[in-house]
């Protein structure tokens, strides 16, 4: 079937070499990173973990989110979604594939990663990271290839790919809750160290996600002949809605118990984002822009006139995606690390490279995408050929 | 304190004498021969030994290795000022090939000194003596009873020894995912960001750090990308030697004719010169809420 993704007119191969050129900039930037260092970022001996490992935790976030296609899908027999799935297990692909290139370029010592595999250490967090994403990476591939596969033959999917589609609901739910685990979990950074943290990035992820599915259905409607179908983006329109709304709540529930309870530690790292601590604060703006940007698409997406309208529910997503991108892309990790812990102020910003680096790792990300996409649309396309 | 200074070169003396007297007295009281052999290899288990023929840690010889269950460091803090402080962080950085990088962000301490309300977090109240406010207060890595740094590594590049309680780095086994420096709530932890010598990359450098060589060629160096503290001097101890900053601290105090500022030892062993020194004074840990135990007392 790959061979599909080989034909495409001119726009596509435009879009691919795009996608190939931001690549190799990244990859050239990266080689400089694998040369002299880590160095090069703007990351510290303070502040250890930036940008690399909020678009790894961010990502996580997307691909867990193929399940709100799946359980209504596969669970409750919601037909419409038949659809789609494809697209949503395909976004996962890419999006898991894109997170373990953002481990492995936050890297130290990339040639040593096998380390992990070496000398398993099943008290790490990270071992478990690392065993749920290569799996979830497995199992979306699998099922959607052999999905796929029988659609193209014009059969039903093969009843023995059953258990892995069950297996993959709990597994999404999985990656994204190890992730978390990853930082709630430690002691003396109380940013992070708070039972609602898997919630929250399951909530986030519920709203990121499928905003992201929707903007890519309207994409293929738009670039291809296969319409993904006004009653599913519809439908993920209001899955957004709910999953916001469900992550403001669950961001307000932290603030009540840490700026009620005043106990300085723990509202520091809030203070840090949203005003600043000791005259230093460059990260407020964006922080207030993320909670801004998820407010009005929260009113957006609540007035059922305007979630139903395409147009407007495209803006919402927009705006959902860079609300939770800001929060969970740089806030949650940066603000854990500010203060540090003998309670100094070291701020952090993204360098060029670096930010050319994780580019060229959405870019990777988006041709897999582009080429999973094509493939499924092409066999998409011709079988409603055939059955027209 | 002279007579703890005295006990300390007691244990290292005993340990070189121990190779020879152990035998006889052990046949003696028949002990367990496991243990003897033990002892006879400086807290090294026979498999270790072994391993170490491979891969040796610089200077060490069974036998001659100070032992200790538990190695704990007391740091007295009234017997600071900036000038013990800077030589204790001068000599262990020499000592252990660390990199002197200008850069704060991208700086490597394995020891280094900080105000009280920096060291003891959440402690700080605003009446505290006049004289506690700019004390340079020593920290390093507290070797904790339970660690987090050890917990989620995924590699097991860091452990904490068992023979001795010391949190120790494997800096050829890091990946370099910096966990442990998320994890740890001391701030113990330093990555090398940049390259950290320059025979890493063999003639062609970049810019920064051109021509500056290792200090102790006996210590190794290491690559960029990696994570490394302190180590309580392991090295020496293996030698029979107690750490760089201790042995610093017991100079100046023996010119100034004062008490040192730093006192290292076992406590397990009842009769340790830190048993008694926290036996006798009030001592604090820091974030001891945390649950990590640190092993770094503080007499203030
Ligand atoms: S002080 Fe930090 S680095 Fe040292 S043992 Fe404790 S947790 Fe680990
Ligand atoms: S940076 Fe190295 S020592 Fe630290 S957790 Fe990762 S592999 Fe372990």
């Amino acid at each position: 079937m790959l061979e599909k993704a080989f034909v495409g007119g001119r726009k596509y191969w435009t879009w691919m070499a795009c996608l190939l050129g931001i690549m190799g900039l990244g990859f050239i930037m990266w080689l400089w990173q694998f040369r002299v260092g880590l160095g090069i970022t703007g990351l510290s001996r303070d502040v250890s973990w930036g940008f690399y490992i909020g678009q790894f935790t961010y990502l996580v976030g997307v691909a867990a989110a193929g399940v709100m296609v799946v359980i209504p899908y596969y669970i409750h027999n919601y037909k419409a979604f038949g659809r789609i799935t494809i697209l949503a297990e395909f976004m996962a692909v890419g999006a898991v594939s894109m997170c373990l290139l953002f481990i492995l370029v936050d890297l130290g010592n990339p040639v040593r990663a096998l380390n992990v595999m070496l000398h398993p250490t099943p008290g790490s967090v990270l071992f478990w990271d690392m065993i749920v994403l290569n799996g979830y990476l497995f199992l979306n591939i699998f099922i959607g290839w052999n999905v796929l596969s029988a659609e193209r033959k014009g059969s039903l999917p093969p009843g023995w790919i059953k258990p892995f589609i069950y297996l993959s609901i709990p597994w999404a739910i999985s990656i994204h809750t190890v992730t978390a685990y990853l930082y709630a979990g430690l002691p003396g950074r109380h940013f992070w160290l708070t039972a609602v943290m898997a919630p929250r990035f399951l909530s986030s992820a519920f709203c990121a996600g499928p905003s992201l599915l929707i903007l890519l259905c309207l994409i293929v409607r738009k670039t291809t002949r296969f319409d993904p179908g006004k009653e599913q983006i519809l439908t993920l329109g209001g899955i957004v809605a709910y999953a916001l709304i469900l992550n403001v709540f669950l961001f307000v529930c932290e603030l009540f118990t840490v700026f009620y309870s005043q106990i300085p530690g723990h509202m520091d790292h809030f203070t840090y984002l949203f005003f600043g601590l000791h005259g230093q604060g460059n990260l407020a703006p964006m922080m207030w822009a993320a909670f801004g940007l998820m407010a009005m698409a929260i009113i957006l997406l609540v007035i059922p006139a305007c979630r139903r309208d395409e147009g407007i529910l495209a803006v919402a997503c927009v705006l959902t995606i860079i609300g939770t991108w800001i929060d969970k892309g740089f806030g949650l990790v940066v603000g854990g690390f500010v203060p540090n812990p003998l309670h100094e102020v070291t701020e952090y910003w993204p360098t060029l490279p670096e930010a050319l680096i994780a580019l060229g790792v959405w870019a990777t990300g988006l041709l897999i995408i582009s080429v999973l996409y094509k493939v499924a649309t092409t066999v998409k396309e011709e079988g409603e050929q055939k059955r027209a | 304190m002279g007579v703890n200074r005295r006990k300390f070169l007691k244990i290292a003396g005993m340990s070189t004498l121990g190779a020879a007297a152990v035998p006889a007295s052990s046949a003696l009281a028949a002990v367990n021969p496991i243990e003897w052999l033990d002892k006879k290899l400086g807290g090294f288990t026979p498999f270790e030994t072994l391993l170490h023929l491979f891969h040796t840690p610089v200077g060490f010889k069974p036998g001659e290795a100070l032992t200790g269950k538990q190695w704990v460091m007391v740091v007295n803090v009234k017997e600071l000022d900036d000038e013990i402080a800077e030589a204790c962080r001068e000599t262990c950085h020499r000592v252990h090939n660390v990199p002197q990088i200008d850069n704060p962000r991208h700086e490597i301490k394995w020891i280094w000194h900080s105000e009280y309300k920096h060291v003891f977090t959440g402690q700080h109240n605003e009446h505290i003596a006049e004289k506690y406010h700019h004390l340079p207060f020593l920290v390093m890595c507290n070797h904790c009873e339970n660690p987090a740094c050890v917990r989620v590594c995924p590699t097991k590049a860091t452990f904490k020894r068992k023979q001795d309680g010391i949190v120790l780095m494997d800096m050829h086994r890091c990946i370099g995912c910096r966990f442990c420096m998320a994890a740890c709530p001391f701030g113990a932890r330093s990555f090398n960001w940049i390259i950290p010598w320059p025979r890493e990359s063999a003639g062609t450098l970049p810019r920064f750090r051109k021509g500056k060589e290792p200090p102790n060629p006996e210590y190794p160096t290491r690559v960029k990308g990696v994570v490394e503290k302190c180590n309580f001097c392991a090295e020496r101890l293996a030698k029979g030697q107690i750490p760089a900053c201790v042995e610093v601290c017991q100079e100046a105090a023996k010119e100034k004719g004062k008490e040192p500022a730093l006192a290292f030892g076992d406590l397990a062993d009842p009769d340790s010169e830190v048993r008694e020194l926290l036996h006798s004074h009030f001592s604090i840990r820091r974030k001891p809420e945390l649950g990590t135990g640190p092993n770094v007392y503080y007499i203030v």
